[in-house]
């Protein structure tokens, strides 16, 4: 062993050659679990995307470090699924770039947030922690719901998500900033043209509670309003799968089947 | 480079490298270090063997042990349903009148009540059910859509103003804003309020103001909170004559409600309780009604 060592280490092509030979098996297991990747990520078809206003949310969300102390994954892990619901598939966030899963938490799991407290909620408590939750250690975001949102250049975020696979439509792109607006101002011809090019399942309120302006409370709350909701999957899953021991070898059967046509 | 060289002191070779006298000896590496290395290569190839590993293609093996985290916490959640469900039949096939004349039965409820109250209603509600501005205290026996069981379970359920198709709905009207009433008659219908639930304090209400106030509520306020004010769970409509405020009930708050109305948001929990914590959690909410504040 040392005098093969000596002698590889002695010759440059084969020290070079043998260099490569290693790095590439550590390659093989950074790219083999794509092989899969149609096991893993499960299909959606009801999947729908982040509105251009949801988008801006998230983008303030990475801006102000909230993954920092919030995850948005609950793990496979009995107290997890009982306090936050079913746990996370891959599926829920492949329009994510990048994906927010996390594995540190000082605040709780933000994966199934959406539509837990109301927008008035939301807000007060954004606006200051300690007035709806007393032994909260939250930073305060008033200034949120005074800065009025950035939409000039939504239909940019819109498009360089296209280019990483979010199905966004050329009409999506190009009314990107009419969509953030009218989200956040319900009974105006700008929000029927955000449920018409949404869906009509697309929450369009007054998120901060004031109508007059989009400011980036509204953002971040339509993003945290959507959370967990752009897809049934998961639900569809749990209920699959169901909480009873005797559907136990249904579910096998059916995860197989899952499994197999998955791709 | 003098391969084969011996250091002096330890009697070991050298690896023939120099620099300004200093040279490097060629130890072997130590035995417990390769043998940790072995160590953790069988492991992984125990592990490879026993836990879902390699990618074959279109699929990968699986492993002899079978694991799936995911059969794993759905197991577990099926099992711990089944350890408890000795009382949670019981809560689900009795009515609620029954469940709570057993004191065994309720002790269950209230424990498990509190975790499902504390992860999901105390954000607002408060970890001692006493609310905040805006958000209901329920300990405060004013119900806005009825205090029995039966009741807050459905509210559970539906949500207030939610997005439930069976949802409660309920708005108080932007008088002011609205152009319904002026602002004297709203100063005046605040004064009438004030003194339903006689919690007014500081300078005694004005009596004329009180009686132009009543006229404006009977005018207004009346189909919804009732003549006496004393409210209708069947509309939501508030109770104006106890003590308990949802957004203040000094004379400032109140003016605030009438001029620019109020239109409180509970989400609906249909979608995200079982049938049966839903009881469970309306059981524990009731219960509270009868702890000391």
């Amino acid at each position: 062993m040392p005098s093969f060592h000596r002698k590889l280490e002695r010759s440059a092509i084969g020290f070079v050659l043998a260099i490569v030979g290693v790095s590439a098996i550590g390659g093989f297991v950074e790219i083999a679990p794509l092989f899969t990747i149609h096991e893993t990520v499960e299909k959606a078809p009801d999947m729908r995307v982040y509105t251009p206003l949801e988008l801006a949310g998230r983008n303030i969300y990475l801006r102000e470090g909230c993954y920092a102390c919030h995850s948005q994954m609950i793990r496979t892990l009995r107290d997890e699924v009982e306090r936050y619901g079913p746990y996370s598939l891959a599926v829920e966030s492949q329009y994510d770039h990048p994906m927010l899963w996390g594995s540190k938490r000082t605040g709780p799991d933000l994966a199934r947030l959406g539509g837990k407290y109301s927008d008035a909620w939301q807000t007060a408590h954004l606006r200051n922690p300690r007035d709806v939750v007393p032994e909260s250690v939250m930073p305060k975001y008033g200034w949120l719901e005074r800065t009025t949102l950035r939409t000039d250049d939504l239909g940019d975020h819109l498009l360089a998500m296209s280019r990483v696979g979010v199905p966004y439509t050329q009409a999506m792109i190009d009314n990107a900033p009419a969509d953030a607006y009218g989200q956040a101002t319900p009974d105006t011809t700008f929000a029927t043209d955000v449920s018409e090019r949404y869906g009509e399942a697309t929450n369009i309120r007054a998120f901060d509670g004031d109508p007059s302006r989009v400011t980036e409370m509204d953002a971040l709350v339509a993003y945290l309003q959507i959370l967990g909701k752009l897809t049934d999957a998961a639900t569809a899953k749990t209920e699959a799968t169901g909480a009873e021991a005797p559907k136990a070898e249904a579910t096998k059967a059916e995860t197989g089947a899952t499994q197999a046509t998955g791709g | 480079m003098e391969l084969g060289k011996r250091d002096p002191v330890t009697g070991r070779t050298t690896t023939g490298h120099e620099w300004n006298g200093i040279e490097e000896l060629d130890s072997p590496v130590p035995r417990v270090v390769l043998f940790f290395l072995a160590v953790t290569i069988l492991f992984s190839i125990g592990y490879w063997v026993l836990m879902p590993a390699w990618p074959l293609g279109w699929t990968y093996t699986k492993g002899v042990l079978g694991i799936d985290q995911r059969e794993i916490v759905t197991r577990e959640v099926a099992d711990a349903a089944t350890a408890r469900a000795g009382w949670t039949d019981r809560v689900a096939t009795l009515d609620y009148a029954a469940i709570e004349a057993d004191p065994a039965l309720m002790q269950s409820v209230r424990e498990t009540g509190r975790t499902l109250f504390v992860d999901n209603c105390a954000a607002c509600h408060g970890v001692d059910a006493k609310g905040g501005p805006g958000f209901p205290d329920l300990k405060a026996k004013s119900w806005l859509w009825g205090g029995t069981p039966e009741a807050i379970a459905e509210t559970i359920r539906v949500g207030i103003n939610s997005t439930h198709g069976d949802t409660r709905v309920s708005q108080m009207m932007a008088f002011g804003k609205e152009g319904i009433l002026d602002r004297e008659q709203v100063t005046n219908v605040v004064a009438y309020v004030r003194s339903l639930s006689g919690t007014a304090t500081g300078a005694p209400l004005d009596a004329d103001r009180v009686k132009a106030g009543q006229e404006v509520f009977a005018a207004n306020c009346v189909a919804c909170h009732g003549e006496a004010g004393k409210g209708n769970a069947e509309l939501g409509a508030p109770d104006l004559t106890d003590q308990a405020w949802i957004y203040g009930g000094d004379a400032q708050s109140i003016y605030s409600t009438v001029y620019g109305g109020r239109q409180g948001h509970m989400p609906h929990w249909g979608e995200r309780l079982s049938p049966i914590d839903t009881k469970i959690l309306a059981l524990y909410v009731h219960s509270l009604e009868g702890e000391a504040k």
